[in-house]
């Protein structure tokens, strides 16, 4: 029978077996050895079927004790030989993690694109919807309907491009105007709309001018529209644009399609900005789309899409933003 | 219009303590845009003085004529200058800057030595002065102008402040200083003293040998003065105070007649005429040109006349084209002596098409187009006729008119209207005090009931919304208060415009850049991309930016490959554009509309017919891909885009927007007729992708292998709402299988054929092999099949049923026989 005293020497030696196990190799022979089949341990296992059951109570007990210290120190070896291991061979796998990576190329979409979108967000959030329209366009819809007739000095200061034949009647639309238009045509007030599109004036391409350019405005038809609305919509609008310090003034000017009218100014970067146009919509315009204006009246604005990135965005050249390099597209990325 | 201060303030009491920036904002609240403050003379300082010239002599042997000047400028003794000008003579006076004088752009006078002379002082022109742009030679001053040793500064009134103010077009009454004094009156709250109130029109007799006027055409002008005078002195100097005036608004004094004529209409806004009466024959006729006329004009240019032009004629023929430029016949020269002074209020529209039809935008013209006071006819020729007696010893023999002043009418409307639609709290008292500031006459019938006549200067007062603007300036608008109007409940973007973006978000995220470019393009271009017919009709502009792209875009590739070039010539070498927009195709048959009146809204017929004639403008989205997809670095060798990269760019966009379509080869300008995708859904073509045809990369110098594609976005069908699917958790089971089949049967058909023959259980198909060597223009393609049953695990003998009846399926549709 397997006396305490043996066992204790197995347990020792196995255990220094252990503890000096340099790799995982030697500590897979150090287990064969010290608790593998064939080790004294099992052995002595075995050999407890030949004894009383109270002898084999105690010797069990004892047997059971040792194994169960060697397995402890079985895993604790195990554990810091695997870190050992891992921290060699992943010291190996080590990467230059600022190599450049494999980036799908920066693509981007055009500012006017994301001021676009940012305007029409806004005004949706204000419950407005956004209509849209031709580019190419009826002169009368461009003009006539909005208190323009052929010969007010008022077309002549918008220099048109006109379609040929003249009898066509075509134009690429001076503003966004004519989807006012529309709208009012094609639908009962209240009619809360904007209209951002591109437009068309015959003017040379320079740092502050190009003849292809985007607007967007503002239409309202309802009961008891004011001109406090337009004044609030647009103090509002401003400040969404421009950060809540920025100011708007309201300046008397003329527009044949609004009555009162007036220039909109904001005050931003330390001076006023024009920005854009806007008024009561004059009765005559309303008129001549069917609204009532016993019942409705109206406020509208427009201003231009350029004029606001370039003021907002401290951009000095149009060119670059009709030119088409990849570059100005890029740098903005898909927010503005 | 530019407006002296110093003219301004002889209407205006505008007090001394009030700065050139307050006039300036006062004009601004009122709606008058001040575009620039001129403070002239303010960088000069004298002495500056009235010389007269005693003795010339005249220096030889230099590059150019130098004259030794000896001047009286009011010392002891006489002053000796250097001068390269010749313009003078002796006894002229002239202005001398002496030593110690500071001229604008800090130019300093002093006592110097040049061409061997000790020069005392400079003889100035008005350039040098900073009084006008004339540097051709020195100022002459009239005879007797001033004293020798007169200070030139203040006898020239070269000290004073120009406002440059954009005056509104329906503002003419502005376009002069009897309207901006007044104006600037108003907004500051100062007397106003009308100018004409000094006029003593009806002083004037008609007189018996005066020249006749008729109205011949009513619709041609509402009436006509016409002033005759006799014993005028054409060569009488024009007086420095007139003539400083008429400079500083900008224009140029000619000679006494035109000078008053120029003066009085900068004045009071009434455009005048001066004839040399001695060339009109008979009377005078306002008409219109009629056929076969023509005219030269003041600037010796031989025009042929509308039939429609109106025109000042007399009995033989047109003297001036009315309101717009004068003619050569009746022009004022030194040895006129009698003069007609007329005074018109032509009809705008008519001097606006004179004008537009000849390009002739006069001083005149612009006044008239704008609408000029009617009752100033009388008036402001009345003001000429004194001038002309007082300053060229003219007679005045007699006056004739004809026509009435007509004016805007009367207009009733509810004060209460202006509160309701400013939204601000203006007061009944404070809209007739404003109403009566700015002209009108205010008749209160009860409190909801006014009758406004408007002032005869003003012709755009003709609705309640008018008034409601005049008294709205004249309060002010920072008076309105700022309020949101009321929510209503938003349809938010339409389902095409959320496609757009999410396109938009798509190529971006994909790495391509969104560009916006101009849709001009050239014949030239069209030509050289290979469309023609139906893909080449398109819309010329009639007044193009550039004769080199009059034409506007059939489609959006020739604009992205000029964008391309454009990032090419800057050093881009590997990119992916996209553009989205309208493209314009002139294939519909339009009909011109008529243009229906505006007073109501248009017949629905009418409004059809408007909306009929705008052609179709379909929303295309459009990519260009050059270059490497994959650029070249460190861990690769890099991989050019090519077609597939294109087409796959077309099926992300349709499967995106949840559609299903059919792929075919196509041959399709401007692609490569072997390499072009065409893409059909519910049948209809709705986009094409693939590489362009190498000749159209070489005409337009981009790189060869440039790819492309469009997608027609306003073709495509709206999205049905996506339903959800079975997400199987039943194992797969996989089965390749390789067939070899004709060249030129399409892949997508083989896949197609398997895909039905497999049936149901079949999950997903791939394609991962593609061999084209086995000769005899056949080609093998090797697929994986992935099937799934959603409710057991699939047998082998299952499977290989299905993987058979799909192969049989493939060899009936397209002839693919499995390979061995």
């Amino acid at each position: 029978m397997t006396s305490a005293l043996e066992l204790n020497r197995w347990v020792s030696e196995a255990l220094s077996a252990i503890e000096s196990a340099g790799d995982m190799e030697a500590l897979k022979s150090a287990r064969i050895t010290h608790v593998g089949d064939k080790s004294p341990v099992a052995l002595a296992s075995r050999g407890l079927g030949a004894l009383t059951s109270e002898e084999r109570a105690a010797a069990g007990k004892l047997i059971g004790e040792a194994k169960t210290k060697i397995a402890a120190v079985i895993a604790e070896r195990t554990s810091i030989l695997e870190a050992e291991r891992d921290a060699r061979v992943l010291l190996e796998e080590v990467v230059d993690i600022s190599l450049p990576t494999r980036r799908t190329p920066r693509g981007g979409l055009h500012p006017l694109t994301l001021l676009r979108n940012e305007i029409c967000d806004y005004f949706i959030a204000q419950g407005y919807g956004v209509a849209e329209g031709p580019e190419l366009e009826a002169e009368w819809l461009n003009f006539d309907a909005l208190n323009m007739p052929p010969d007010h000095p008022a077309r002549s200061m918008q220099d048109t491009f006109f379609i040929e034949p003249l009898e066509s009647k075509l134009v690429l639309r001076t503003h966004t105007s004519p989807v006012q238009i529309r709208t009012m045509l094609e639908n009962e007030p209240p009619i809360y709309v904007i209209c951002p599109g591109r437009t068309f004036r015959a003017d040379e391409l320079d740092a502050t001018h190009t003849p292809v350019f985007s607007q967007v405005e503002g239409l309202v038809v309802d009961r008891g529209i004011t001109m406090a609305h337009l004044k609030g919509t647009l103090d509002q609008f401003a400040r969404r644009m421009f950060g809540d310090e920025a100011i708007t003034r309201l300046r008397p000017s003329f527009f044949p399609f609004t009555e009162p009218s007036a220039e909109v100014d904001v005050f931003f970067n330390d001076r006023w900005i024009e920005w854009g146009g806007c008024g009561m919509v004059n009765p005559r315009v309303l008129a001549a789309c069917g609204v009532d204006t016993e019942i409705f009246s109206g406020f509208a604005f427009g201003m231009g899409l350029e004029r606001t990135l370039m003021v907002r965005h401290d951009l000095s050249d149009m060119r670059d933003i009709v030119e088409g390099d990849i570059r100005f597209t890029q740098h903005f990325g898909v927010s503005l | 219009m530019r407006v002296p201060l110093s003219w301004v303030r002889e209407f205006a009491a505008i007090p001394e303590s009030i700065s050139p920036e307050e006039i300036s904002d006062a004009l601004v609240r009122v709606g008058f845009e001040v575009e620039a403050i001129e403070r002239q003379g303010q960088n000069l300082s004298g002495p500056v003085v009235v010389g007269q010239v005693l003795t010339i002599e005249e220096l030889t042997g230099h590059k150019k004529p130098i004259r030794w000047v000896e001047l009286n400028c009011g010392d002891l003794e006489t002053r000796f200058v250097i001068c390269g000008a010749t313009n003078f003579k002796v006894g002229d006076f002239i202005v001398a800057a002496l030593p110690g004088a500071v001229l604008p752009d800090n130019f300093v006078i002093s006592q110097r030595e040049t061409y061997g002379k000790v020069s005392n002082g400079m003889i100035c022109s008005s350039r040098e002065l900073g009084t006008g742009q004339d540097h051709d030679g020195i100022l002459v001053l009239p005879q007797d102008a001033a004293e020798p040793g007169t200070d030139a500064i203040s006898l020239l009134e070269i000290n004073d402040v120009v406002f440059e103010v954009a005056v509104n077009p329906d503002r003419g009454y502005a376009l002069s200083i009897r309207g901006i004094g007044r104006e600037a009156a108003a907004s500051l709250g100062v007397k106003f003293t009308d100018p004409i109130n000094q006029v003593e029109a009806k002083n004037y007799s008609e007189g018996e040998d005066a020249v006749d006027v008729f109205i011949d055409d009513p619709t041609a002008a509402s009436v006509i003065f016409l002033r005759s005078l006799a014993e005028f002195q054409a060569t009488r100097p024009t007086p420095l105070w007139m003539k400083r005036r008429i400079e500083k608004c900008g224009m140029r004094s000619i000679s006494l007649a035109v000078d008053v004529t120029n003066y009085v209409m900068l004045e009071l806004g009434q455009p005048l005429h001066a004839f040399d009466s001695s060339a009109i024959k008979g009377s005078i006729h306002i008409q219109r040109a009629g056929a076969n006329t023509s005219l030269t004009t003041f600037d010796g240019q031989a025009r042929t006349l509308n039939s429609d032009d109106l025109v000042v004629a007399d009995d033989e023929g047109p003297l001036a084209l009315a309101g717009t430029m004068g003619g050569k016949s009746s022009e004022i020269s030194e040895g006129t002596h009698s003069i007609a002074i007329e005074a018109a209020r032509f009809d705008p529209t008519s001097v606006s098409r004179n004008a537009r039809r000849h390009k002739l935008f006069s001083e005149a013209s612009k006044r008239f187009e704008r609408g000029v006071d009617s009752s100033l006819a009388e008036i402001a020729s009345a003001r000429a006729v004194q001038l002309l007696v007082d300053l060229g010893g003219a007679k005045h023999i007699g006056t004739r008119s004809a026509g009435q002043p007509r004016y805007a009418p009367v207009v009733s409307i509810d004060p209460h209207y202006v509160a309701t639609l400013t939204g601000a709290d203006i007061s009944l008292a404070m809209v007739e005090e404003k109403l009566l500031i700015v002209g009108c006459d205010v008749e209160k019938i009860d409190p909801r009931n006014w009758n406004i006549d408007p002032p005869s200067w003003r012709h755009d007062l003709l609705q309640a919304a008018d008034f409601v603007e005049e008294v709205a300036r004249m309060v002010g608008y920072q008076a309105i208060p700022s309020l949101l109007p009321p929510h209503p409940v938003s349809p938010g973007l339409t389902s095409q415009q959320q496609r757009r973006r999410k396109v938009a978000l798509l190529l971006a995220d994909k790495g391509l850049a969104e560009v916006q470019t101009y849709p001009f393009v050239s014949a030239a271009v069209l030509k050289a991309m290979g469309y023609a017919g139906e893909r080449a009709a398109t819309f010329r502009i009639a007044n193009p930016m550039s004769e080199d792209a009059p034409l506007l875009r059939p489609h959006l590739i020739p604009g992205l490959i000029g964008a391309a070039l454009k990032n090419l010539s800057r050093g881009s070498r590997n990119f992916g554009i996209f553009e989205i927009g309208s493209i314009f195709k002139d294939v519909e048959k339009l009909v011109s509309a008529q243009s229906p009146a505006t007073a109501s809204r248009p017949a629905e017929a009418e409004i059809s017919a408007i909306y009929a004639s705008v052609p179709n403008q379909p929303i295309h989205v459009g990519g260009l891909l050059i270059g490497q997809v994959e650029i070249e670095d460190w861990h690769s060798k890099g991989r050019a885009y090519d077609w597939s990269d294109s087409v796959a760019f077309v099926e992300e966009i349709l499967e995106m927007s949840h559609l299903k379509w059919d792929i075919k080869p196509a041959n399709f300008a401007p692609w490569h007729p072997g390499r072009c995708a065409e893409f059909l859904v519910s049948g209809k073509v709705v986009a094409h992708a693939g590489e362009l045809h190498p000749r159209v990369c070489e005409a337009m110098g981009i790189p060869a292998r440039t790819c492309a594609f469009v997608v027609n976005m306003s073709s495509l069908p709206e999205s049905s709402v996506v339903k959800g699917t079975l997400l199987g958790t039943m194992p797969v089971a996989v089965q390749d299988i390789a067939l070899i089949v004709d060249k030129n049967i399409p892949a997508q058909a083989v896949e197609a054929a398997l895909r039905e023959g497999a049936g149901e259980l079949l999950e997903s198909i791939q394609l991962f092999d593609r061999y084209d060597q086995l000769g005899d223009g056949k080609v093998s393609l090797a697929f994986s099949l992935t099937f799934r049953a959603p409710d057991r695990t699939l047998t082998n003998a299952e499977v290989s049923v299905m993987r058979e009846n799909a192969a049989e399926k493939a060899f009936k549709q397209t002839g693919a026989e499995v390979r061995a």
